[in-house]
């Protein structure tokens, strides 16, 4: 390795065997023992991955769920034989893949502190010297002698975060995005140990699809998509290409289609614009194309709009909005379009577009996540809807302040 | 000579971390154990005991064996203990790996240390028990020589036995979830092909081919090995039943050739432990 280059990655490919028929018992084996076992679907989850990490670096590895990057982590880590190529490591290297692995709730907290540590590789004596220090750090002193299953899980969090935090301190750390769970308390505990890190120039790999972070504290990146590295360079480049990358594969596509209904009347089509958003745009569209398939009157032609965690944000329908689509024939085509105003968060939002007979609730067509769009704001705040607030602060006479 | 060096510092730092871990592992698994139990530890020494006391009732007082033996007590005590570490390693080591799934699928640290750890908790188990022994023996009045202290080469040669199959049980568990049932019927039928329960004079004396090849099998030559340095140089042993010394490359061959290609299997499968799993 040359100079300063404390973790290379060369050319690493793995392949998973994705078994049709587990051989689980020894039956099958005896059973047929001519028949060839191999039956098996090979997954490629990393192809040719090559980067270097130099000391005092803070490096981010980022992509979608199921890009490759968990295999990755697990490869540098030491968990997963790489298929191919090869990973060198200059110095300890300490994963937080999962915070207080091997806790066990029989044990009392100061066991458990012993234990997770050994687990990581630091003897009693290296603990000894920072015991102090890793309770006075989880601020759960009281406690430490007590059983970990009495524990809240908060502060299991909290005491197995702080044995990572301070027992990895002389070492190449490779973090997990499992770092971001927990409360607001300890959500902010983790960004400010980042900045910490940060600060003082260790080396660290951190895997993640959360760009802000990458933006806020990786030094370099590389995105992996579909098992291979599609870019590499400065955090900004890195997540400017993550973001391109979601408009690119997420938006406009008709997604897992979820449909009921008689098909009395259909949804032909459906259509957003635009369907890449920001806080620039305040209204956009929504279209649909419905054809009855039968003479109906007054269809309730509607829609929801929900967001990642499938929580609805808002809908509504043509009775709810006193439009009535009047006497359709066999045949007849209409369109629909509503006007939605934006108020959403950054993030990815699906639309369930239906149909429903009038003063029943007989569905017509009911189309689950038909359309969706993609929201990417500067500005976000951490709340389901992000309207756009005026606020103003203006002078007021000061004897109205001090009179009281 | 840089790469020398470099690669001792390698070795020894790759030791160090399964030394620390081992010590950890023991300790944890000591202090849980009998955790929540109101007798504790005490429940190391019952198990056998009680064991013991059943057989002892039913061999001895009703059926009469080892009338002809003596100290016919702490023999069957000496069997049972040495038989229950054999079976507790095994068992234990057997579901070890798939059992720490979790931590195999999280950190990556040398995974053979688990299944030794495993036989280091049966090992303080079996001390407690020998110390059981060494009050019977007192009460018993047997008479100790010199030759009692080979009972330490004996547990070593159990301790290596009991341990590559414990490697080789837990890797193949990994693939093959029959083992577990496969390894008990096995436990059950060698509680009885060993003689444990019955003198072996009795099989001397229905058979003498089958008391010889009885006594190839590793586990029955430590036992009767161990009731000769113990109890009295009487006790029929592998060398007495052949009269010939060298017949103890069987067993010991066996112990070895085991004992490599276990850890070599072991070896083998360990890096594929977290994606099997």
């Amino acid at each position: 390795m040359d100079n300063g280059t404390v973790i290379s990655v060369k050319d690493v490919s793995k392949n998973f065997k994705l078994p049709h028929e587990r051989t689980d018992s020894l039956k099958s084996v005896f059973a047929h023992p001519f028949k060839s076992r191999s039956r098996s679907e090979t997954q490629h989850a990393l192809r040719n991955i090559s980067f270097d990490v130099k000391e005092g670096e803070f490096f981010g590895i980022v992509g979608r769920n199921g890009s490759g990057k968990s295999t990755l982590l697990k490869i540098i880590a030491g968990i997963y034989e790489p298929t191919k190529g090869s990973v060198s490591i200059n110095g300890r290297l300490v994963p937080f893949i999962e915070l207080g692995v091997g806790f066990n709730p029989d044990l009392t907290g100061r066991e458990n502190v012993y234990l997770n540590g050994a687990l990581m590789g630091f003897s009693r004596k290296e603990i000894n010297d920072k015991y102090n220090s890793i309770v006075d750090f989880s601020e759960i002193e009281r406690f430490m002698d007590q059983k970990l299953k009495n524990y809240s899980s908060g502060m299991q969090v909290r005491l197995a975060f702080s044995v990572a935090t301070i027992l990895a301190q002389s070492d190449i750390l490779l973090i997990d995005e499992v770092l971001a769970v927990g409360d607001a308390d300890f959500q902010a505990k983790c960004f400010a140990y980042f900045k910490q890190l940060k600060r003082d120039k260790k080396t660290v790999i951190l895997v993640t699809h959360d760009m802000n972070a990458v933006k806020e504290y990786c030094d370099r990146a590389i995105l992996i998509d579909e098992s291979k590295i599609i870019a590499e360079g400065p955090a900004s480049k890195i997540a400017a290409a993550y973001s391109k990358l979601f408009f690119e594969k997420e938006v406009g596509q008709k997604t897992r289609q979820l449909r009921r209904g008689s098909n009395t009347v259909t949804i032909q089509d459906v259509k957003v614009t635009p369907s890449k958003l920001n806080e620039k745009v305040d209204v956009f569209q929504f279209e649909m194309t419905i054809k009855a398939h039968e003479e109906v009157t007054n269809p309730v032609v509607g829609f929801m709009v929900k967001n990642q965690a499938a929580q609805s944000i808002y809908g509504t329908n043509t009775n709810i909005e006193e439009v009535r689509l009047g006497t359709l024939k066999a045949g007849e085509i209409k369109q629909v379009t509503w006007t939605l105003p934006n108020i959403f968060g950054k993030g990815i939002y699906y639309i369930d577009p239906s149909i429903i007979e009038e003063g029943t609730t007989a569905v017509y067509d009911w189309w689950e996540e038909a359309a969706s769009f993609v929201v990417h704001n500067e500005k976000n705040t951490p709340y389901i809807v992000n309207p756009r607030f005026k606020v103003e602060v203006t002078a007021k006479a000061s004897k109205n302040v001090s009179k009281k | 000579m840089k790469s020398i060096v470099n690669f001792i510092q390698k070795t020894q730092s790759k030791y160090r971390y399964s030394i620390i871990l081992l010590k950890q592992l023991v300790i944890t698994d000591f202090k849980l154990r009998y955790k929540g139990s109101a007798l504790g530890y005490l429940w190391s020494l019952l198990k056998p005991l009680a064991l013991f006391a059943v057989l002892y009732v039913i061999f001895v007082h009703f059926l009469r064996f080892g009338a002809d033996v003596p100290h016919f007590a702490v023999s069957l005590l000496i069997g049972v203990i040495l038989w229950n570490y054999f079976v507790e390693v095994t068992t234990n080591g057997l579901a070890s790996i798939v059992g720490r799934g979790d931590l195999m699928r999280k950190l990556s640290f040398p995974r053979y240390v688990i299944v030794v750890a495993g036989s280091f908790s049966a090992l303080i188990n079996l001390a407690i028990n020998l110390v059981v022994v060494g009050m019977f023996v007192l009460f018993n009045g047997v008479e100790l020589t010199w030759n009692a202290l080979l009972i330490i080469p004996l547990i070593f040669e159990l301790f290596i036995f009991a341990l590559s199959i414990a490697f080789l049980l837990s890797a193949l568990y990994v693939r093959f979830r029959d083992i577990n049932y496969i390894w008990e019927l096995m436990v059950q039928v060698g509680f009885y092909a060993t003689p444990i329960v019955y003198p072996i004079t009795l099989v001397i004396a229905a058979s003498p081919l089958a008391a010889q090849l009885m006594l190839l099998s590793p586990i029955a030559q430590i036992i009767q090995d161990a009731r000769w340095a113990i109890i009295s140089v009487d006790t029929p042993t592998l060398e007495s039943v052949y009269g010939n010394p060298l017949m103890y490359l069987v067993p010991l061959g066996f112990v070895a050739v085991i004992a490599i290609f276990s850890t070599l299997y072991f070896k083998k499968r360990s890096p594929g432990f977290a994606e099997e799993i």
